[in-house]
């Protein structure tokens, strides 16, 4: 059954894929490999895991705002999340994700999403399943 | 958002792809902090200079906006970067560490950037005016320009500062509204403050109980800080060093980026509705926790620091004064501008300290350097903030005191009395 969430679209733009989500705000900086698109914060639950391709969906960025070139050096090789999801945007991944082209949608309660669902981004909208 | 018609064509292109890019990351920001319009910005402090912080992603980036034809249209300074330029070597740094940091400097060159790489501009060249808008990105940096010299800006990420040096605006929220700018918490000091590191420790101790807001201190025994005729401020440099330490301690153990001394700095002695009523109340009895926090139980110093943020004159002068003659048994380092360094040559105190065997280092810092390349596990400072930082950010366990109890420590090679 698809679900609609309504949010605000702080990078416009249109992509699908499967969620990657993460419970825990993620730092782009010493959290996600820049040369690989893998997850490497000790203790994170999505540790190892790449965020190449999915519709990428996490509360929040944390950490140095260093971290938004991280995401323009992984979408330059093809290694970005094809869109972001956050429940609260902040600095360091909204200029990571316009830097890096990627769909970013904030104000959406990401609890209403599960790991491998299938998500549309559209603007601020997202449909879920 | 409202943005005017030189604002709408920038986005659409008209000033070329470098600009476009630099107002559509700054009306990104404002969409997230749901600022209604942009406003032009007095100077720009850049962060993210540092290639141990930038890495390939940061400077890649750089050198990119840079071909795109990016150039600053408003005075911009730099960051500390992880080492001096012309002593890396004395330093002990690698070659390759010194290229890559190199290679950072080089590429903000390119967009017109003067390489002015510290975190105390407003000593040295840039001494913003009451009341005007910056886009300022080092948190001790935008403390002092806050609230000691009653400039506005927030607390800005490396890229969204630069991209205001590149379009000259910045999304009008947060701290550059009056309404923003009232305290949070009044913090009543009942105990003795009047050293500078004491003033380091206090801002320990308030950081980590105000979080992001706005303490209004009361107690502290300082001059009020006045306004010249041009709107600028008149301080001491003895009441500066202070108010350095203690809100670079503020920003560091907590995320404050403005705070107000009632009788002393001039937004609260030109506004009566900074102190709202009803506002939680904190009171500092002693010092203590955080002198128990900040040092470590170690007793050989391998490392003194002086200069976090950037050493001001006055603080150079004080660690020749006690170093003249003597010879070290620990390495010493005063971290400083570059305008700093040149200037406390003519008075001989660089050449003090370097005939004791420390240096004066213009441009870098400790704690974005490369330390893991040096042989040093322990450090000494009088500043709170890399007291704080030494061990997650630089691997080096920490003793914290006075100036003169640091050098002390360098001089013997270990801390306290012998």
């Amino acid at each position: 059954m698809s679900q609609t969430l309504r949010g605000r679209a702080i990078v416009a733009g249109k992509a699908e894929g499967p969620a990657l989500v993460s419970r825990t705000p993620l730092s782009f900086l010493g959290g996600v490999d820049g040369e690989t698109g893998i997850i490497i914060e000790p203790r994170h639950p999505l540790k190892g895991q790449a965020i190449a391709g999915v519709i990428l969906v996490f509360p929040s960025g944390k950490g140095s705002t260093v971290g938004s070139y991280v995401l323009y050096r992984l979408a330059q090789a093809g290694l970005a999340p094809r869109a972001i999801i956050n429940a609260t945007s902040e600095p360091i991944v909204a200029v990571g994700a316009l830097i890096a082209g990627i769909p970013l949608v904030d104000q959406i309660d990401i609890n209403l999403i599960e790991n491998g669902m299938h998500v549309a981004v559209d603007e601020g909208v997202v449909c879920v399943g | 958002m409202k943005l005017t018609d030189e604002e709408q064509a920038m986005l659409a292109g008209a000033q070329g792809p470098a600009v476009k890019r630099a107002i559509d990351i700054v009306a990104t920001l404002g969409r997230v902090f749901g600022a209604d319009e942009l406003i032009p910005v007095a100077s720009v402090q850049v962060a993210g200079v540092s290639y141990r912080n930038l890495g390939d992603a940061g400077l890649g980036f750089l050198q990119d906006w840079a071909s795109e034809g990016a150039r600053v249209r408003v005075p911009t300074t730099l960051n500390p970067a992880g080492m001096d330029p012309a002593q890396w070597q004395r330093q002990g740094f690698s070659s390759l560490s010194a290229e890559k940091q190199g290679q950072v400097i080089s590429a903000y060159q390119a967009m017109g950037i003067e390489p002015i790489c510290t975190c105390t501009p407003y000593l040295f060249g840039n001494l913003p005016s009451y009341g005007e808008h910056l886009a300022w990105s080092e948190s001790s940096a935008v403390a002092y320009a806050n609230s000691v010299l009653g400039a506005h800006t927030n607390r800005e990420g490396g890229p969204g500062a630069l991209a205001a040096a590149i379009c000259g605006r910045t999304a009008c929220y947060g701290l550059h509204k009056p309404e923003n700018r009232q305290a949070t918490h009044k913090v009543d000091v009942r105990c003795r403050v009047s050293e500078p590191y004491e003033f380091a420790a206090l801002g320990y101790l308030a950081g980590k109980l105000v979080g992001d807001g706005i303490p209004l201190f009361t107690g502290l025994d300082l001059p009020a800080i006045t306004l010249d005729d041009s709107h600028t401020v008149v301080v001491t440099a003895d009441e500066s060093d202070k108010c350095k330490l203690l809100g670079a301690a503020l920003a560091s153990s907590g995320a404050v980026a403005l705070y107000h001394i009632r009788g002393v700095t001039p937004e609260v002695r030109q506004r009566s509705d900074l102190c709202p009523p009803n506002i939680k109340a904190i009171t500092i009895n002693s010092l203590h926790e955080a002198l128990a926090e900040l040092n470590h139980p170690v007793e050989k110093i391998d490392l003194v620091v002086i200069g976090c943020p950037h050493a001001s004159l006055a603080e150079i002068e004080e660690v020749a004064r006690l170093l003249r003659g003597k010879h070290l048994a620990s390495a010493l380092w005063v971290t400083t501008s570059r305008a700093a360094r040149a200037t406390a040559i003519a008075p001989g105190w660089v050449q003090d300290i370097e005939a004791a065997g420390g240096l004066v280092i213009a441009e870098g810092c400790v704690v974005v350097a490369p330390m893991n390349e040096l042989p040093y596990r322990t450090l000494a400072t009088n500043s709170a903030k890399m007291a704080s930082y030494a061990l997650p950010h630089a691997g080096l366990q920490v003793r914290f005191g006075a100036l003169e109890e640091c050098t002390q420590a360098a001089l013997s090679g270990r801390w306290g009395k012998d």
